[in-house]
């Protein structure tokens, strides 16, 4: 069986218990719309945001909640040791890493698709300005964050302190797809917003996750060895 | 008769499975130290031993999911290692944890994995069926895995172990939870994996539910494997002269 088509199958899988449990996505939306509203009382003066705040607003709740739900994506295969079923089935170890990732990526697409609005809304961001490009910097930014979380969060899942563990690896690996993201958006949603820095900050992007995502799925199967 | 090889295990096929001068250790801690024993095909080898005493770890080496720190573990003529990915499609492991997710329903537990060991359309469908109807669990197919009881869970968990008609079969702990129709629908199942020619290795407790199931015993102690008489009354009887009655 292909990787590709064993890691739609293990993405499928993810996204049907979330839809029935939906436990990732309610608590993770309510996560990042709690760190919204916290932000826009602590950011907001008046009718004024404080100048390139939405940007790092924007990238903080989505890293939040991100964490939130990558800590999750594995403690579910953990309870009934689902996780040693998966390794035992003869799909290449890889495949089990890019159906997480898929089914992750989905996940926090779909939070973005609120929060993306609220920041609008809340912060006064000029979010439609240059839609495409900031869609594609959330869906960069997302994944380098992603590809390195969803490793982590793999290789902790037998670690008793991985929750806190969690961010305290993720954060500093997954900096540059972060810084990324931070980047381009700030230069978007600027008084006089760089066009040129953006598709220079997507293009890093692109080759942040080429290098994260080859770096994943090079280590994945000896970090799940046993 | 012989399992049929899906189209995941290929080329992939054995009729014994050897362990030779096998030892694990997790950290300082010896869990097998230097245990040899050989399944053939058709044959149900019963793994008994007290608590801790390296029955899983066995089981954890024979599926794979582990690796000895020293010795061999050979599926015919080849290693784990050999084979590569297409031996796991020849593996099916039931284990202490069911490995069923709670929210899928039965049918769509047993669809999941059968796609992962490369069964497909009609014919998995099929198997799902004759699976759930092994399992008695027909009319329950459509239902959360959660809702179902500790024996029904076992009872699919067997089922899904077998759905891709594995050449070696995992047991740990089979009759947990299970009542006595379930018992003896299971040792039916058993029969019919002896007859199919699968090499069959279950761990359990229950010795005299086993006792008229296992071609071969062999016992753990600490680690090690330890000589069960062939003669001098039953299992029980002679599993507690091999480790000792306070075990």
């Amino acid at each position: 069986m292909g990787v590709l088509k064993a890691a739609w199958w293990i993405a499928r899988k993810d996204l049907a218990v979330e839809i029935r449990s939906r436990e990732l996505i309610y608590t993770a939306m309510f996560f990042a719309v709690a760190c919204l509203l916290i932000f826009a009382f602590a950011f907001v003066e008046g009718r004024t945001t404080i100048r390139n705040a939405p940007a790092g607003i924007l990238w903080i709740t989505i890293v939040f909640s991100g964490t939130l739900a990558l800590g999750r994506t594995f403690e579910r295969e953990r309870q009934a040791e689902t996780l040693r079923a998966l390794l035992m089935t003869p799909v290449e170890r890889p495949a089990i890493y890019l159906g997480k990732l898929l089914s992750l990526l989905i996940l926090l697409g779909s939070i973005q698709v609120v929060v993306v609005p609220l920041v609008g809304l809340l912060f006064g961001a000029p979010i439609l300005r240059a839609p495409f490009m900031l869609m594609g910097l959330l869906a960069l930014g997302t994944t380098g964050f992603a590809t390195v979380g969803t490793l982590f969060a793999a290789m902790l899942t037998r670690t008793s302190s991985r929750d806190v563990l969690l961010p305290v690896v993720l954060y500093p690996m997954s900096l540059p797809a972060l810084v990324g993201g931070m980047q381009g958006t700030l230069w978007i949603f600027a008084a006089e917003p760089n066009y040129e820095l953006v598709q220079t900050w997507l293009a890093m992007l692109v080759f942040f996750d080429a290098v994260f995502l080859t770096l994943a799925l090079w280590t994945f199967a000896p970090v799940m060895g046993e | 008769m012989t399992p049929a090889v899906d189209a995941a295990g290929g080329a992939c096929d054995f009729s014994v499975v050897g362990v030779d001068r096998v030892s694990k250790h997790y950290g300082r801690r010896r869990a097998l130290a230097r245990v040899s024993l050989t399944c053939h095909a058709g044959t149900i080898t019963g793994l008994f031993g007290p608590n801790g005493a390296g029955k899983s770890t066995l089981l954890g080496l024979l599926s794979t999911l582990l690796k000895a720190d020293e010795g061999r573990v050979c599926y015919g003529t080849r290693t784990a290692g050999e084979w590569g990915d297409p031996l796991r499609a020849r593996v099916g492991v039931l284990g202490h944890d069911l490995y069923l997710y709670g929210d899928l329903t039965a049918r769509e537990n047993l669809r999941f994995f059968g796609r992962l060991y490369g069964l497909e359309g009609a014919a998995l469908e099929a198997r799902i069926e004759t699976a759930l109807a092994g399992a008695a669990l027909s009319a329950r197919g459509d239902d959360r895995v959660s809702g179902f009881s500790r024996g029904m869970r076992q009872r699919l968990a067997v089922e899904r172990a077998l759905l891709h008609h594995p050449r070696l079969v995992l047991f740990d702990e089979p009759f947990t939870g299970l009542d006595d129709a379930s018992v003896r629908r299971l040792a039916a199942r058993l029969a019919d994996l002896k007859q199919q020619g699968t090499v069959v290795v279950m761990s359990t407790h229950d010795l005299d539910i086993a006792e008229d199931m296992v071609d071969s015993a062999v016992c753990l102690r600490n680690g090690r494997i330890v000589e069960i008489p062939a003669e001098g009354g039953s299992l029980r009887e002679r599993y507690r002269a091999a480790v000792g009655a306070g075990e």
